[in-house]
């Protein structure tokens, strides 16, 4: 009895994960083979074919995605890094005050974040609408709509999820390792590129996979900032789902992108030269 | 995927909800999920038979309490009209503003029905157009019994009664109707607009607004072509796809819009845009400078309608309560706060009659009310006015796609 008794704690979770994840990943594996319509219903018939269509038809956004997805990474390690550091290391006493202030955005609605977004970059609104009447920028000048605007919504929306980890990774630095550094001759340069940075490469590491999968797949962002041309693949399933109900393509398209972001995490961590890509994102 | 992602829950965040909702919303996913492990079924109904329908309302009793499931902004915030059917009736009444958007709705309620199970609403409002279509279809709609709908009957407007999405009234009755035409900010267009080629004119460029749904921007792309949608085929949708495609790559569109096109419009982001009648007045009325019009070349009616859904609890109530909104003075007190078009005609007399009593501020509104084509449409407009096309299921397969690849690229 006592050696079943770890199992039998983990079992709630088990039962949760089996329920929640691996019953509807497989109904989804089924529907996204089936065809049919909502109204006649949907029959399995093994149509692989229903990936080939949903690739050819909607490949522009599922790259578009992949790429935005990306940039808003790139952006928010360069934005996030920096940020942990200075909390990490210069934060003080006040540590937790910045911790706070920088979850606090979360208090509020992140539909409602991303649609004052909208109201404080339009055209003619605070911010555009001042600069343009001091005449810094030309009249037709606008943010909205744009896939700047689109990137940056994701930039913004998923921050925090870039600096936490990586300010966990960063606090547990002893900062004797770096005097040691600097004891054996190394510029300050030299010891954050050989001390510092690797040891908070975990980090780094778990907060590009908390940012990189949800801002890839958002619809939000692309639906309230962008204009013409910026959809994401997020919308498409949406719009697949729930306006056309055609779910075996929704359902392709989910597992393709949840392929491509798989493939990518493991690429990623390969070249990050990560063991062991798990075990690196809990420590 | 976290809870943000859900589609479903994106745009209902902002409301707030309660946990019974939450405990329903959690059902809605088992029965997804169940429906999902096994294939999906068909349910394609087959009309209903007179017999049948008699059938079932000759076993219906009154049990004294109504579920109505509503857009929001659809009832005073008093909730006036439903006071007095209570007092009137002794039926009690609960009111939900559950309905934010067609498909979503749609997507919402479809598992629970296919399930066989009740929605917990006798009354839920769509719009006519595809969703609807589906309702129908798939059995969701109960068949109304005409025979106790004496104020329908007597009230509801000629064009209210032969509408070519249901005919004969088999399931639905009209709640309201909004127009879908222009609405330009006149601190920026100066011109008056009339003509639907406006929305296509190089000088507007990037700073007009379309609508993202596929029906809404077929019918302004036909328009401009001069095709009626309600006779629309295959090569015409085509030819309005060509026409908007261009429209798009010639930068001149901004972006496609829902419902956050008013804003945009008011706060002068596009300058003129695809627009719903009603949105506009009511930005009017708080003195913000747009303004609507039904081009010349057309625009499309739309029709909120009432039907009592498949396993409702309280048939007999709920069709009760849907001909008491007939009575024209109920009409003109709900429209007078919704400010859409009423299927009752006698509701423009009986606000005409308020206004000449009323005082102040309150005459004016009623007057200008009263005066608005957007509310009170005249033959000339209605004859400028045309519906969304009936689609079949294998036609919406090649419509949608026409004028997703636009809105979506």
């Amino acid at each position: 009895m006592r050696r079943l008794t770890p199992y039998l704690l983990a079992l709630p979770s088990w039962m949760w994960l089996s329920i929640f994840l691996v019953v509807p990943l497989a109904a989804m594996a089924s529907v996204s083979l089936q065809t049919g319509n909502a109204i006649d219903g949907f029959a399995m018939t093994f149509s692989f074919s229903n990936y080939a269509d949903a690739l050819s038809t909607y490949s522009p956004q599922l790259f578009r995605s992949l790429g935005y997805g990306a940039l808003a990474t790139v952006a928010m390690l360069l934005i996030g890094y920096p940020v942990a550091y200075w909390i990490a290391f210069k934060g003080g006493r006040r540590k937790s005050v910045y911790l706070f202030l920088l979850l606090l955005p979360f208090f509020v609605s992140f539909v409602l974040r991303t649609i004052s977004w909208g109201f404080l970059l339009s055209d003619d609104g605070i911010l555009l609408g001042t600069l343009k009447s001091w005449g810094l920028l030309p009249a037709g000048f606008h943010v909205l709509a744009t896939t700047f605007a689109v990137v940056a919504g994701l930039t913004y929306n998923w921050l925090p999820f870039m600096i936490l980890p990586i300010y966990v990774s960063l606090e547990r630095v002893d900062p004797r390792t770096v005097e040691a550094a600097q004891d054996l001759y190394a510029s300050r340069a030299a010891a954050f590129r050989r001390v510092v940075l690797p040891l908070s490469l975990p980090g780094v590491f778990a907060g590009v996979l908390m940012t990189f999968v949800p801002a890839t797949a958002d619809p939000v962002n692309a639906q309230v900032l962008g204009g013409t041309g910026n959809t994401m693949i997020g919308n498409i399933i949406q719009t697949e789902y729930l306006t056309n109900l055609d779910y075996p393509t929704a359902s392709a398209l989910s597992f393709t992108l949840m392929a491509m972001l798989l493939v990518g995490i493991f690429v990623y961590a390969k070249a990050l030269g990560t063991e062991n890509v798990l075990e690196a994102a809990a420590r | 995927m976290d809870p943000l992602h859900n589609p479903a829950l994106l745009r209902g965040v902002t409301q707030p909800r309660t946990r019974r909702e939450a405990f329903r919303i959690a059902g809605l996913s088992a029965a997804a999920l169940a429906l999902a492990a096994c294939g999906v079924q068909g349910q394609k109904a087959a009309p209903p038979k007179a017999d049948a329908v008699k059938d079932f309302w000759s076993k219906q009793t009154k049990h004294g309490k109504v579920v109505f499931a509503n857009w929001p902004e659809y009832m005073p915030g008093d909730k006036a009209p439903l006071e007095a059917f209570a007092k009137a009736t002794g039926i009690s009444y609960e009111y939900k503003e559950v309905v934010n958007e067609n498909a979503e709705f749609f997507g919402k309620v479809d598992p629970v029905l296919r399930a066989g199970q009740s929605l917990g609403y006798d009354i839920v409002v769509m719009t006519n157009g595809v969703q609807l279509q589906h309702m129908f279809e798939l059995g969701y709609a109960t068949a109304l019994d005409h025979s106790q709908l004496p104020n329908f009957a007597a009230h509801a407007g000629a064009k209210y009664k032969e509408r070519s999405y249901d005919p004969g009234n088999t399931y639905t009755l009209p709640y309201m109707s909004g127009i879908t035409g222009i609405a330009y900010n006149t601190k920026y267009v100066k011109d008056d607009i009339t003509s639907i080629e406006a929305l296509f004119d190089p000088k507007y460029k990037g700073r007009v607004g379309m609508m993202a749904d596929a029906q809404e921007i077929a019918n302004f792309g036909m328009f401009a072509l001069g095709i009626d949608p309600e006779k629309s085929t295959e090569a015409d949708w085509r030819k309005a796809g060509e026409k908007l495609k261009a429209q798009r790559d010639n930068g001149i569109v901004r972006k496609y819009y829902d419902q956050s096109y008013i804003d945009a419009v008011s706060k002068g982001d596009v300058w003129l845009t695809m627009a719903w009648s009603g949105d506009v007045f009511q930005r009017q009325l708080a003195g913000e400078p747009v303004r609507f019009v039904v081009p010349q070349e057309g625009g499309t009616i739309w029709t909120d309608n009432m039907l009592i859904p498949k396993g409702a609890a309280n048939p007999l109530d709920a069709l009760i309560l849907m001909d008491y909104l007939y009575q024209p003075a109920v009409a003109a007190e709900l429209d007078e706060y919704v400010q859409f078009v009423s299927p009752v005609p006698a509701v423009q007399d009986l606000l005409k009659e308020k206004a000449a009593t009323a005082e102040g501020k309150d005459k004016k509104d009623l007057e200008a009310l009263v005066a608005s084509p957007l509310v009170f449409p005249t033959e000339a407009d209605y004859a400028k006015l045309r519906s969304y096309t009936t689609l079949t299921t294998a036609q919406e397969q090649i419509f949608n796609p026409i004028f997703q690849s636009i809105t979506q690229a």
